[in-house]
């Protein structure tokens, strides 16, 4: 298992190398150039000064030095400094992280919560009336845009319930539990959805394939009851791939938040990284991207040994 | 009239024909799912081409004596802040969201699909660098890859053509790549290329034609994603801007007023909404007529 994963990690070691390129490369796309941008229009300086403030920044150099001198900072934990506050900005990121992390984990829990029975309930009762209501269902999850769901939640709620979409008053889980979850359960169903319904049509597909597995067959002839078939030999081999799905979804969810947070006021990474694209303040929303990114990663690693785990095929492939 | 007989029809009665397979259009409409999302994605398309005839006003045409009126009257979907007609800008939006989602689709098709041609069928280094450039992009979340685009390169519509294109086109490049890689092997390549067929013959004449079905259903789900997409950038701002309508920002602008006016974010939203569904309903249509392995 050890040498599978360490196998897994240097596969992905040349994908990282490429996310930082393009991540380094972002800044450099700027029309314009940076140093303009980060000393704006009120200041007025001699080309001769321009020329020393740029040696001073390294940014004569020749572009694959100046990665290399970028990369290795961000290795050390040296995401530079915003801008706007003149603060480092890994911390400031840091500190957004767990809001983000959390909305994340909170829409995955609430669509497998979802998804995972209605999608059985729809291959078991396959072509009836609730199994193409279910699929409609699904395909219009689907296609609701998540930021829409939100606002029209917000605009529709009584005001009884409405307590729950209360904007703004972020407060963190080790504070107060039962306040952060409160806050969090509208931003969470809002991003979830589209995800439940994804995972549901996948759900229904894989184990209406199962079910037309021979082994399937033999259990069935066997003798065994329906709910035994079901619960012993389809489910356990049809909910495997699942697993690769959420890690696909992932980034869905995690780009997602950038928008959630922005409808709920929520102080995440994402709604950092907005902030500071109006403000020019591009140290920022490097960080956060590739933040982001590398948490991207990070989770289809921990999917790939998720699914080893289950699926011992996997590891001797 | 004096002529040489006609010759005698020979009367040979011809075997029973088998019955020929139904035409791709003949078993398109037979599948209802398709037809669904043909007629949303067809009347929408109409719409925004009628869009001048059919706006019911100027959709950049402001009225102070009419802010924020409700739906009805001479405004079936009411007015927003600025007494611009809703319905008239949902309408010319529509241009805007679907020639950027058309467009940007495009983009990643050719590109996607070309490199996944080329990964596929000539394999080697070529495969392994074209395939991990696009597992680069796929380590982005697509949404915050275009935002980081669109932040760094401006909001002009081809930024977000492009933005939009570069996140969706790994999806092209995998599709493409592996069916490329399944009809390499199969003999009528093998056949072809020893007649003399060159490299481009083989890859036009019997390799596209065999990647074109899945090629077509993702096209169609990556259209409903780009147009999520490119509502998404917008609302954030970040997208198409002010004061060109498109649902995206609509949206967004609706959000200060909307206790006030429901109706300037119900409908922008619900044209998303309605759109994407009919991309998914055609997307789902072909992938059981296209790809039989695939249906369940």
């Amino acid at each position: 298992m050890a040498a599978f994963i360490l196998a897994r990690l240097l596969t992905l070691l040349p994908v990282l190398c490429g996310v930082s390129v393009v991540v380094f490369l972002l800044i450099h796309l700027i029309p314009g150039n940076a140093l303009q941008m980060f000393l704006g229009t009120q200041v007025d300086m001699t080309p001769a000064q321009m020329d020393e403030l740029r040696r001073l920044f390294g940014l004569t150099k020749p572009l694959p030095l100046q990665y290399a001198d970028w990369l290795g900072r961000i290795v050390r934990g040296d995401f530079g400094v915003s801008l706007r506050t003149g603060r480092p900005v890994l911390p400031d990121i840091l500190a957004r992280l767990p809001v983000s992390v959390e909305l994340t984990l909170l829409a995955l829990v609430f669509a497998l919560a979802l998804a995972l029975p209605i999608g059985i309930a729809s291959a078991i009762r396959r072509g009836t009336a609730e199994d193409a209501a279910i699929r409609v269902g699904g395909l219009i999850g689907l296609s609701i845009p998540n930021f829409w769901l939100a606002t029209m939640l917000l605009l529709f709620l009584p005001g009884r319930v409405l307590p729950i979409a209360s904007i703004g008053v972020y407060v963190r889980f080790f504070a107060d539990p039962v306040g952060n979850l409160t806050v969090l359960a509208l931003p969470a169903f809002s991003l979830g959805v589209v995800l439940t319904a994804v995972l549901m049509r996948f759900v229904r597909s894989s184990l209406l394939e199962v079910l037309g597995q021979d082994y399937v067959r033999t259990a069935r002839a066997k003798g065994l009851r329906e709910r035994l078939v079901i619960d012993r030999h389809a489910l356990r081999n049809a909910l495997i791939p699942v697993i690769t799905v959420v890690g696909f979804q992932a980034g869905y969810l995690l780009g997602g938040t950038v928008v959630i947070e922005e409808v709920f006021a929520l102080p995440g990474m994402g709604r950092l990284a907005l902030n500071a694209i109006a403000q020019r303040d591009y140290p920022v929303v490097q960080g956060v991207v590739l933040v982001i990114a590398m948490l991207f990663v990070l989770t289809n690693i921990v999917v790939d040994v998720l699914y080893a785990y289950v699926d011992p095929r996997v590891r001797y492939r | 009239m004096i002529g040489p007989p006609a010759a005698p029809r020979p009367r040979v009665r011809p075997a029973a024909p088998p019955r020929p397979r139904p035409t791709f259009a003949v078993r398109f409409l037979r599948t209802p799912v398709a037809v669904a999302g043909a007629v949303i994605v067809g009347g929408y398309l109409l719409a925004a081409g009628a869009a001048p005839v059919l706006a019911p006003g100027d959709p950049l045409a402001m009225a102070s004596q009419a802010l924020l009126a409700p739906p009805g009257g001479p405004h079936p979907f009411g007015t927003d802040q600025f007494g611009r007609d809703v319905a008239s800008r949902l309408l010319y939006g529509a241009r805007v969201s679907l020639s950027v989602s058309f467009a940007s689709v495009l983009v990643a098709l050719a590109v996607g699909g070309a490199a996944g041609v080329a990964a596929g069928y000539f394999g080697g280094a070529l495969d392994g660098v074209l395939m991990r450039s696009m597992d680069v992009i796929f380590a982005f979340p697509a949404v915050l890859l275009a935002i980081a685009i669109m932040a760094a390169a401006g909001t002009a519509v081809w930024t977000i053509v492009a933005a939009i294109g570069v996140v969706y086109t790994p999806q092209f490049a995998r599709v493409s790549r592996a069916s490329a890689l399944a009809v390499r092997g199969l003999e009528y390549v093998d056949a072809a290329s020893a007649l003399g067929a060159g490299t481009g013959r083989i890859l036009w004449n019997h390799i596209l034609p065999n990647i074109a079905a899945p090629l077509i259903v993702q096209t169609s789900l990556s259209l409903s994603l780009a147009i999520l997409t490119e509502s998404a950038l917008s609302f954030l701002g970040l997208g198409t801007q002010p004061p060109t309508p498109s649902w995206g920002n609509m949206l967004a602008e609706s959000r200060r007023f909307m206790a006030l006016a429901s109706w300037t974010a119900v409908f922008p939203g619900a044209a998303i909404a309605l759109i994407v569904l009919g991309f998914n309903l055609i997307g789902d249509g072909l992938r059981d007529l296209l790809d039989p392995r695939l249906r369940v």
